[in-house]
């Protein structure tokens, strides 16, 4: 019972056993991006990144159709274009970055509509939308795991500066020039992750395997480096969960691991013992002095 | 012993506002000097000038201490008190001149920031995450990480500001320490008896220079009529500041 429930759709069927792989490492990649993001009140950025992205990638789709290099760098190019364009306008002008965000991410957005209406044709975007994580090839799972292994490399050295960035940005203005060059590398490790997450989610649901496991995280701890492990446990949880959803239930997969991610937050936001709802509907009785 | 800061005719402002204008003078090494002045004065402003965070309108700094061995508090520190980090750490990035972006903390490090801890009077709140401080003992949070940078100039930006006297006189008797060991100590102030009871220099200031020598011939009641006078407001209309014009005559 357990075993046809749990492991027989990936013992039985390759493709599922890919899309395993595949979650897992969007969630070992995502996990500790989207904590940082959040921590760093960019929760939405990750939305703006992603809207960015799309035109991107369907560009590529257009030149070269399914093509993972065209699509790839289609969405990297867009991406970077944007993150370090609101990056620079954000450091070097009175501008916010989000606001900056908001219009570079806004004009990418209507230069792809704009470029995929000049050719003409109706093209099916929807793989670009909503991903194929049940037909990952391995040249996209190799990418996926390229991705997430080069993330967790780059957070390793940066963690220092990133942090710090994050608590006390003046401070670390004060004693280092490594703010501006973090921040940007830091961008940039979200286009990627969001890069690599669109080829099995779609560019507008990989944000949510980033946001949605980050902030359930925040009501279960603290603590930095537990919240990033709750991050990365509740992503790949979902992704596991979401594909045997969608495999026993015939629902698309992509929305399904999304929708397990928002069961869990919805989870967190109720029961989560930091700041979570119920434990502040039935507070215990208060400490000694 | 030298200087360790001078200032050359130098205007700091915003949006060709000067906010600090033709300020002329040095701070010898191992100066405690209170930066005294209305509000609107230019004394965070001439702060920011020193760390580099403005850059100066016109004239110059000249700051013969390197970059690195610097400190600097500012008045309202841009730290997000809601991230989850506990005062150890915060603390240990006080270390930063050492262990800069990647070097490890051993255990002498931890020592010394366990000690540095303690001297500020927060021996157990080590684990604390920092969202749960109250404003002064975040304020001695702060004041250990200083004393782990080890710096020769010390810029504080009004570090007193809604703290009670027992904190401030545990944080005064810090500073007076840094000044003991020969370090250059630049505070911005507002409590006047505190000036004149802890710093034996001070600058008063009022965008221009109304005084600047010992605390009690420079914080009379007339010096002080007269910086609150000359701070008036922000002249929209204000013309370009001509070269070589007496600077009274434009304050007047």
């Amino acid at each position: 019972m357990i075993y046809s429930l749990l492991i027989a759709p990936f013992a039985e069927f390759d493709f599922m056993r890919r899309a395993l792989v595949g979650v897992l490492a969007l969630g070992l990649g995502a996990g500790p991006v989207g904590v940082l993001m959040m921590l760093r009140r960019m929760s939405l950025a990750g939305d703006a990144m992603a809207h960015a992205i799309l035109p991107g990638a369907a560009v590529g789709f257009l030149a070269a159709g399914l093509n993972l290099f065209a699509m790839t760098i289609g969405g990297l190019v867009a991406g970077f274009a944007v993150a370090l364009g609101a990056g620079a306008v954000a450091r070097a002008t009175q501008m916010k970055e989000d606001a900056a965000l908001a219009a570079f991410y806004l004009v990418s957005l209507a230069l792809g509509v704009l470029l995929v209406s000049l050719r003409g044709s109706n093209v099916d975007l929807l793989h670009v939308l909503f991903g194929t994580v049940l037909a990952l090839d391995d040249a996209t799972l190799l990418l996926i795991t390229a991705i997430s292994s080069f993330t967790l490399v780059v957070l390793a050295v940066l963690w220092r500066p990133l942090v710090l960035e994050s608590v006390d940005p003046g401070f670390l203005r004060s004693v280092s020039r490594a703010g501006a060059p973090t921040h940007l590398a830091f961008l940039a490790l979200v286009v990627l992750n969001l890069v690599g997450g669109f080829h099995a989610l779609g560019t507008l649901l990989a944000v949510g395997m980033m946001m949605l496991p980050a902030a359930s995280a925040r009501f279960w701890t603290r603590e930095l480096t537990v919240m990033v492990g709750c991050s990365v446990l509740i992503a790949c949880a979902s992704g596991v969960i979401g594909l045997l959803v969608s495999y026993h239930w015939g629902v698309p997969s992509g929305p399904a691991i999304i929708l397990v991610a928002g069961g869990a937050y919805a989870l967190s936001v109720l029961f989560g013992p930091v700041g979570g709802l119920l434990p502040r509907l039935a507070p215990r009785r208060h400490l000694e002095a | 012993m030298g200087n360790v800061l001078a200032f050359r005719d130098l205007t700091l402002g915003y949006d060709r506002h000067p906010a600090v204008h033709h300020l002329d003078g040095v701070v010898p090494e191992g100066a405690l000097l209170a930066v005294c002045g209305p509000n609107g004065a230019g004394k965070s402003t001439l702060l920011k000038g020193i760390v580099g965070i403005l850059p100066a309108l016109a004239g110059r700094i000249e700051c013969r201490v390197p970059e690195r061995e610097v400190a600097y508090l500012p008045q309202a520190a841009e730290i997000d008190r809601t991230f989850p980090i506990e005062v150890f750490d915060l603390v240990s990035t006080g270390l930063w001149r050492r262990t800069g972006l990647f070097g490890g903390i051993g255990k002498a490090d931890r020592a010394r920031v366990e000690a540095a801890i303690a001297a500020v009077g927060l021996e157990g709140f080590e684990a604390r995450p920092i969202g749960t401080l109250s404003g002064g003992q975040m304020q001695r949070t702060l004041f250990a990480r200083l004393l782990l940078q080890d710096a020769r100039l010390i810029l504080l930006d009004e570090p007193f500001t809604a703290l009670d006297a027992g904190t401030t006189a545990d944080l005064i008797a810090l500073i007076e320490r840094w000044n003991g060991e020969g370090r250059t100590v630049l505070a911005v102030l507002h409590d006047m008896e505190l000036v004149r009871d802890h710093f034996p220099q001070t600058l008063l200031l009022a965008r221009e220079t109304v005084g600047w020598g010992e605390t009690r011939e420079v914080l009379t009641p007339a010096n002080l009529i007269e910086a609150r006078r000359m701070c008036e407001a922000w002249d929209d209309g204000a013309p370009a500041c001509a070269p070589g014009s007496p600077v009274a005559e434009r304050a007047a």
